[in-house]
């Protein structure tokens, strides 16, 4: 399998001495001609693609104000060189978020700037040649899209945003990446990015229910394509599928059922996951965005409740009024859309959560700000409330919390190391090595503070963790979502009381 | 896009050595695989690969961790009926893993 050696985890950290290149080889697989295809790029690179990818430039420089400012803007003060997990993981001076704006800032200036035109070296500036054109692949690639380096920049420049548009240039000449093309393709089809249909999701959904029922004698219900029903909720397919995002999906069930609500999910709309954003791909984010309103209209619901899940949110939160917008057939009482963990919050706020903590006792939680959320939206209506929501919940749910270093949660949280369209095994070993920088500060309240759990409530970084944490010494199930803490704690009013339920469990 | 030779006959597989054409599975592909990851398949292992089998032919995809530990725990024992016994089946994952013995494609998206 792997041919590299993890990172070491040291008492604190020091930024790296550069290794030129070698991150080099790292590469994801390329999308196959019907893949492509399925979303409007040509198959393969094409003839002329050097006009093309300038021409595609000079498009997302018109209809990005913030692409152009970004790419005139930077005077190389270096303030974001030691703040990318990748460039602290691998070491390469290519994943210093600087060199990686310049990959693309060096074509644009010889192109489309005097100096460049005519004194090129003076500037930086490069011809577009095939060499750059790899460089451009591989170290796009390397960019989870975080934004932590926007956060140090004076400017305010967001490589997350250069490296969405070169994505898209590349995808326009031919050239995109498999995992994320595939995805797409599925979710605009199938309605979500596992391909599960809708006989398998109904399938899944009812063994969910007979399993709570047996665990809690309570029939708590997950109820898929209920017209009529007055929420929706969009959640990451990992939900449906993998652990541990499956017992964060009970979680939710047991608050709606806990909250007396009726809701839904929808078999047409069954992905909040929306990767049109990681590849910047305007109109696949949107007719991915596009589904989740007819799903609320087919269904007529009130409410859209989107589930745990980072990018999903930003899109949500950002963009889902611009992009399928208005929703003036939704509630204007409540959020559109809400986040499950201001639906949660809200009703712990009014005490009509009730907890027995001590079912999580047997943890001690941290929480991994996922990047998205941290740096790209929001939660309620106070600043930082996407730290202190999730934080508040897990304090109510659990007796034992620390929080990890300052420098490595809130706004300066470091990515899991497997987003923005990078959780792909074939570039296990940049995931590994992206997550050095997250797992040196689990590793600092693991040993001080005798934690033994991280939370989070991100589809990707549940499953990044689950395959990132054995590499660096620590427990594959260490990981945990934060609605599987109030799964493990809510007291279901309508439980039987303690004898019936032992009873129960004496004949199970 | 490579193959591997699995008696006699050429088999077209996907970057991962995932297989591309369900149709060319036998047992004989899953032995062929399980044995180029230095792994032995017990009948521990087939009651997995045939599940999964059945089921992918039912609803056209892989299923679900707790679909697939449920039906585990029926078949072998309840106390088998875990992620953490099907991990120790199938070490790089049993969604992925035992999923690619079976012949079926890779799951996608954020698992």
């Amino acid at each position: 399998m792997a041919d590299f050696e993890t990172p070491e985890l040291r008492e604190y950290p020091i930024i790296p001495k550069l290794k030129e290149g070698v991150m080099e080889h790292s590469k994801p697989y390329v999308a196959k001609v019907q893949f492509q295809e399925a979303l409007g790029f040509p198959g393969e690179l094409v003839d002329n693609w050097e006009e093309k990818a300038l021409e595609k430039l000079d498009d997302l420089r018109g209809r990005y104000r913030s692409l152009q400012v970004y790419l005139d803007s930077c005077v190389k003060c270096g303030a974001c060189t030691d703040k990318c997990h990748y460039y602290l993981g691998t070491s390469d001076p290519k994943n210093m978020p600087v060199a990686r704006q310049d990959l693309l800032r060096q074509v644009y200036r010889r192109y489309r700037t005097f100096a460049g035109k005519y004194f090129p070296k003076l500037v930086g500036a490069k011809d577009l040649t095939k060499d750059v054109l790899d460089d451009w692949y591989s170290y796009f690639h390397q960019c989870s899209q975080c934004r932590r380096c926007s956060v140090y920049c004076p400017y305010g420049i967001d490589t997350a945003e250069i490296s969405m548009a070169a994505r898209e240039i590349m995808d326009t000449i031919g050239v995109g990446q498999k995992y994320c093309n595939e995805i797409i393709g599925k979710a605009a089809t199938v309605g979500n990015n596992l391909g599960l249909p809708e006989p398998a999701l109904a399938d899944t959904l009812e063994g969910l229910e007979e399993e709570v029922e047996e665990d809690t004698g309570v029939p708590v219900k997950f109820p898929l394509d209920q017209k009529g029903a007055e929420i929706l909720l969009v959640t990451p397919s990992a939900d449906f599928f993998a652990e541990p995002h499956v017992d964060g999906l009970i979680g939710y069930a047991k608050v709606f059922h806990e909250a007396g609500v009726s809701w839904t999910m929808s078999s047409y709309a069954s992905e909040a996951a929306n990767f049109g954003m990681f590849i910047g791909s305007y109109e696949n984010m949107r007719n991915l965005s596009l589904r989740i309103r007819k799903a609320a209209e087919d269904l007529g619901v009130k409410r859209i409740v989107f589930g745990e899940c980072g990018h999903a949110w930003r899109v949500a939160y950002s963009f889902l009024n611009t992009l399928a917008g208005p929703f003036d057939f939704l509630d204007p009482n409540y959020p559109v859309p809400q986040h499950i963990c201001e639906f949660t919050y809200d009703l712990i706020q009014k005490d009509k959560l009730k907890f027995d903590k001590s079912e999580n006792d047997h943890m001690t939680l941290t929480f991994h700000d996922s990047c998205n959320v941290a740096r790209a939206s929001r939660m309620g209506d106070k600043a930082g409330g996407q730290f202190d929501i999730p934080r508040a919940i897990i304090r109510a749910a659990c007796n034992n919390f620390v929080d990890m270093p300052a420098d490595a949660i809130g706004e300066a949280t470091f990515c899991c190391g497997g987003g923005g369209g990078l959780l792909t095994d074939d570039l296990m070993e940049l995931r590994v090595k992206g997550a050095q920088p997250r797992m040196e500060a689990y590793k600092r309240v693991v040993e001080d503070n005798g934690v033994t759990n991280v939370a989070a409530i991100c589809a990707i970084c549940k499953s990044q963790f689950t395959k990132v944490l054995p590499y660096y010494g620590f427990g594959m199930t260490d990981i945990v979502s934060v609605h599987q803490l109030v799964s493990e704690a809510l007291i279901l009013s309508d439980a039987p009381s303690d004898d019936t339920e032992s009873n129960a469990e004496a004949e199970a | 896009m490579g193959t591997i030779n699995v008696g006699g006959k050429e088999l077209e597989v996907d970057e991962e050595g995932y297989l591309s054409n369900l149709a060319d599975w036998t047992p004989e592909v899953a032995e062929y695989m399980a044995k180029d990851e230095g792994q032995d398949l017990t009948e521990n292992h087939w009651e997995v690969i045939n599940f999964l089998r059945e089921y992918y032919e039912e609803y056209q995809i892989a299923p679900a961790v707790r679909v697939l530990t449920k039906a585990i725990g029926k078949k072998l024992g309840k106390e088998k009926g875990n992620s953490k016994y099907l991990y120790e089946l199938f070490p790089y994952g049993p969604g992925k893993q035992a999923c690619k013995y079976a012949g079926l494609p890779k799951p996608t998206g954020c698992v």
